[in-house]
């Protein structure tokens, strides 16, 4: 596991030092496996414990059109006219058939072998993530740097000025901006910026360069959004660093407080924010749910959001599926960025 | 003109006044002690004077005058070059003092660029030279390395290199061994010696250590509780003492000459800063005091020419002798007082009456051929590749109501042994019988009644006690979990107070949280704690070590007492020799894993045989007599994952040859009780 060696180790640097990341890499991606078979498994019991496929053809069909053939025909043509988890009644001797013909099978197993199969209306859930991935990228990347960037800058510019009125009011500022819901930033801004200024529209989405002018409002207003949280917390881990001794000891060099805070605080305190900031890189690809449904933009945030609604457990099942990949890589993908900015870290 | 000048120097926070009026100057080339316990403000000072302040302390008057400039009213641009580069400063945690993530290279190279405007190629070769001036060996190789990848003798060495980049003039150097071990000290307090002769350099010594000072200083002060008491020039200081302060604290020292005898301690602690003084600072604590003590404070007054102190009262020459003779010296054996014979029942002639001893009573503690070794694992199934071999092949037996000592430096397994003994980690081979009963391979619900026999005391009183829970709590808890009679609720508080009694604690203290204690209560918590169930056996883990000598003293005695009255016996686990000559019987001494030479206290440290073990004596500081620069052990101690073969000491003795790094040495007995493991003792 990711560890902190105490010894000076000869194999430090080349391609010594890569073999055993690597090997830390392939082991983690293995115990992935069961990880996901358990969030399969768990999706699934939660969601047919409330919904029975006879339920979700009635709920498709609509009321005047259910008699029990249309049903039976809906579940056959998705292939939801399995038993769900277990086919007591399946031929063959092996016995396997017992678990593969089943909806379990056949609708959240295959997905491991990168097979999404399609929605409920027919249509086919691998290139809809295709298409509906980019609208999302282009919110929630921008989104996560700017407020990635503006958040660290303005802790410390609070770090700058610790201990003086213009800390105090920074941070009474921030208190104030996380205690407002993020609701309140979407509307209004869209009320301000877009209905009184007209400074760009509410909503809607456009392919090409054209995108800018809607995509403003949605990054600037998730930045806003963000921005209270994490600079406070972004401050207190600057504030604790700026005690540790080695920064009593750059000083006493005669380093200027800029390098302290640049050259010694920043990179020391760069270690806990990756913490919380790497897992969620990945995680950007699966959109905002909230962000995409105000400003009607076609990314995975809203398409999980309709899925939900019209129960579709197809969509739901592959969301949750590539939801939960993406959390094992953005976990793996700290522990690798915990090497790069910690030497005293090494994966085994 | 001296070099640096501070006057009625005066240091804030809040209402506290950690510095009240200190006033001392050094000359160039000079090396000047400030020596007192934690919390008396020598710290502080310095800080001060570099103007590093922590947030919230500030100077609030006073003047600090170095090379005819006045720093605190120096511009802050300006102060920045006289950090670092007129005045150098290390620190005494090498460990957290040096950024983590930065390289070596890099972090001197930063104090270059600022004070000798030396980039590139050129820093690169002024660091590889300041690395060797410390002694660093492969310097070019260390300027790419990180701290972590260091040991913390040479991240000291790195320290004091760093300090040295700007050329300073005065370097303060803030306890700059008192987190290194005794060999590595002696390394270290020399190669800053020397450079302080060969440079002409001022230092500014902070320390505790009355070795150290010894060691390095040329006139000495003595500070308490915010302002210097004394005075005066090593020699004379070391030799008389004045302050009734001074004098007690080479009296707490621990000698062996007081072995069975309480040490003398200095009651109480140092007052808080924030005390607000009418009288002499010391005069709680002072058994001399008179009236006139308590009314004013007393001024300033020469003793002798060059010696001075703030104290009114005259010193008759008697009391300043006070249990003064200490150190090491070859021989003393003989006309030591041998008192503490008197309570563990022998002649006090020597090994013959031991060795019986040994045969006729069965140990209460016996240990054989313990092992702990820790895999390590790599790849891509975490195979094992190789183990850190902790401890490796220790026996030792100890009787009830004795002491035995193990001593050795950090990473030599000490600590993981007292563990693997009490079954806290679990050994990976050997048996540990505790009176007869064989402990390893217990289950832990087998263990559980046995715990009530063998209880622990750790080093750091301020980490090993729970905050959130009262004292009486913490002091029942065992009682409770042995399902022990005094766990029940009226029996229990009668059973805290008079534990708490046998301590030294008052009774009603059992609803204090622990913070609200000084250091040396806590540990005394942490001994009421071990006691509640009745040990036989108690595992002390440097218990002294946190703590301040005077407060050292008491928790000495406070053992010592137990001991006599309970027949308690001490597996006692220290680096610190003079305690082990005070209070042990038996001495063991461990290196990487391996007892290399045991015996009686007398016939280890009055006769060592193993090289380590002469070395390791060498080490230590006295704080009297000659300076004797002793041929210094080198290098230091290897990884216990990749132990040097046949003898683990060699490639750091001086007396090796090609046998042995081939051959395992097996124990040499000098007599019935002393045996060493070294190939040399054969012929």
């Amino acid at each position: 596991m990711c560890s902190t060696t105490a010894n000076a180790s000869p194999s430090w640097g080349g391609s010594v030092y890569f073999a055993p990341m690597l090997a830390y890499i392939i082991r983690r991606l293995l115990y992935a496996v069961p990880i996901l078979l358990g969030v399969n498994l768990i999706t699934f019991v939660l969601f047919f414990v409330v919904n029975s496929p006879d339920d979700m053809a009635r709920m498709q069909l609509g009321i005047k059109r259910v008699t029990p053939e249309a049903i039976q025909k809906w579940k056959a043509e998705r292939g939801y006219d399995q038993p769900l988890i277990w086919n007591a009644t399946a031929a063959g001797s092996a016995g396997m058939a017992h678990l593969t013909e089943t909806v379990f099978f056949n609708k959240s197993m295959r997905m491991f072998a990168g097979d999404f199969g399609r929605a409920d209306d027919g249509r086919d859930i691998a290139s809809e993530i295709k298409h509906r991935a980019g609208p999302s990228l282009a919110i929630a990347v921008p989104t996560f740097i700017l407020g990635l960037g503006v958040a660290i800058a303005f802790a410390l510019l609070l770090v700058f000025f610790r201990a003086t009125r213009a800390d105090f009011f920074g941070v009474v500022l921030c208190v104030a901006m996380m205690s407002v819901s993020g609701l309140f930033y979407i509307i209004g801004g869209q009320w301000l910026v877009a209905k009184v200024w007209h400074w760009v529209p509410i909503s809607g989405y456009a392919t090409g360069f054209t995108a800018a002018k809607f995509l403003v409002l949605p990054v600037f207003i998730g930045v806003i959004a963000g921005l209270g949280a994490s600079a406070r917390w972004y401050r207190t881990i600057f504030l604790e660093e700026i005690t540790r001794d080695y920064v009593r000891t750059a000083r006493a060099k005669g380093a200027s407080e800029a390098a302290v805070l640049f050259r010694h605080v920043l990179r020391n305190a760069m270690i806990p924010i990756l913490t919380g900031v790497v897992a969620v890189i990945p995680t950007l690809f699966m959109g905002s749910l909230l962000t995409e449904s105000f400003f009607g933009i076609p990314g995975l945030g809203s398409y999980t959001i309709e899925a939900i609604n019209a129960q579709d457990f197809a969509v739901v099942r592959a969301m949750v599926f590539i939801g939960s990949v993406l959390y094992i890589l953005g976990l793996l993908a700290t522990d690798i960025s915990y090497t790069l900015a910690d030497p005293r870290v090494s994966l085994k | 003109m001296s070099l640096l000048r501070v006057s009625n120097l005066v240091i804030d926070i809040g209402v506290a006044c950690p510095v009240d009026g200190v006033s001392f100057s050094i000359e160039a080339g000079e090396c000047f002690a400030l020596l007192g316990e934690s919390g008396c403000g020598k710290s502080m000072t310095a800080l001060g004077l570099m103007r590093l302040l922590p947030p919230g302390a500030r100077v609030s008057q006073g003047q600090v005058e170095f090379a005819g400039t006045q720093l605190l009213a120096l511009p802050e641009n300006r102060m920045r070059q006289v950090r670092g580069g007129g005045i150098g400063m290390i620190f005494q945690e090498p460990a957290t003092s040096l950024n983590p993530v930065m390289r070596i290279g890099h972090q001197i190279g930063e104090a270059l660029a600022l004070h000798e405007q030396l980039q590139g190629v050129a820093a690169r070769a002024r660091a590889v030279e300041l690395l060797m001036q410390v002694g660093i060996p492969d310097p070019v190789r260390r300027l790419d390395e990180f701290p972590f990848q260091l040991s913390g003798g040479m991240k000291q060495r790195v320290m004091i290199a760093m300090a040295l980049a700007g050329r300073p003039r005065l370097l303060i150097a803030d306890e700059p061994t008192t987190a290194l071990d005794v060999t590595i000290q002696a390394q270290v307090l020399d190669v800053l010696d020397a450079l302080r002769r060969k440079q002409g350099m001022a230092v500014l010594l902070i320390s505790h250590d009355l070795g150290v000072v010894a060691r390095m200083a040329d006139r000495v002060g003595v500070m308490y509780a915010g302002q210097l008491v004394e005075e005066a020039p090593r020699a004379r200081f070391f030799a008389h003492p004045a302050h009734p302060y001074s004098v007690r604290l080479f009296s707490a020292l621990p000698d062996p000459a007081r072995r069975g005898a309480n040490l003398a301690t200095i009651p109480g602690n140092v007052p808080p800063a924030e005390t607000h003084h009418v009288g002499c600072r010391f005069v709680e604590r002072c058994p001399e005091a008179l009236a006139q003590c308590r009314e004013a404070a007393p001024a300033w007054r020469a003793v002798n020419a060059d010696q001075r102190m703030r104290c009114v009262l005259e010193r008759s020459p008697g009391i300043e002798k006070v249990g003064t003779s200490r150190g090491l010296p070859a021989g003393r054996a003989d006309d030591a007082p041998r008192s503490f014979e008197s309570f563990s029942g022998q002649s006090p002639s020597g090994t013959a009456a031991e060795g019986d001893h040994d045969t006729m009573v069965p140990p209460l503690l016996s240990v054989n051929d313990l092992r702990v070794h820790f895999p390590i694992r790599r790849g891509l199934l975490q195979r094992t590749v190789g183990h850190v071999r902790a401890v490796d092949g220790i026996s030792l037996q100890l009787q009830a109501g004795r002491t035995l000592a193990l001593v050795g430096e950090s990473g030599c397994g000490k600590t993981t042994a007292g563990k693997a003994i009490l079954q806290l980690v679990s050994p990976t081979s050997g048996q540990v019988h505790l009176k007869g009963q064989l402990l390893v391979g217990l289950s832990t619900s087998e263990l559980r009644p046995l715990r009530a026999q063998m209880q622990m005391i750790f080093q750091d009183p301020f980490a090993s006690l729970n905050p959130r829970m009262r004292v009486g709590d913490i002091i029942t808890e065992g009682m409770r979990t042995l399902g022990l009679a005094a766990g029940r609720e009226k029996k229990s508080a009668e059973r805290v107070a008079e534990l708490l009694g046998r301590v030294g604690l008052a009774a009603e203290m059992a609803s204090r949280y622990p913070h609200e204690f000084s250091g040396g209560q806590r540990q005394r918590i942490a001994i009421a704690r071990a006691l509640a169930v009745n040990p036989s056996l108690l595992v002390c883990d440097e218990p002294t070590s946190a703590l301040d000598v005077s407060v050292q003293a008491q928790i000495l005695n406070l053992l010592a007492q137990l001991q006599r009255e309970q027949q308690l016996a001490f597996l006692f686990i220290t680096h610190n020799i003079a305690v082990v000559d005070y209070l042990a019987h038996e001495v063991a001494v461990m290196y990487l894993g391996r007892i290399v030479e045991r015996g009686t206290t007398d016939e280890v440290l009055r006769n060592p045989q193993h090289p380590y073990t002469q070395a390791l004596l060498a080490a230590v500081l006295p704080v009297h007599g000659p300076l004797v620069v002793m041929t210094r052990l080198t290098g230091e101690m290897p990884s216990a994952a990749k132990p040097p073969q046949g003898c683990h000491f060699h490639p750091r003795c001086p007396h090796a040859d090609a046998a042995c790094r081939t051959t395992d040495p097996a124990e040499v007995m000098i007599s019935a009780t002393h045996g060493a493991c070294c190939l040399k003792l054969k012929d």
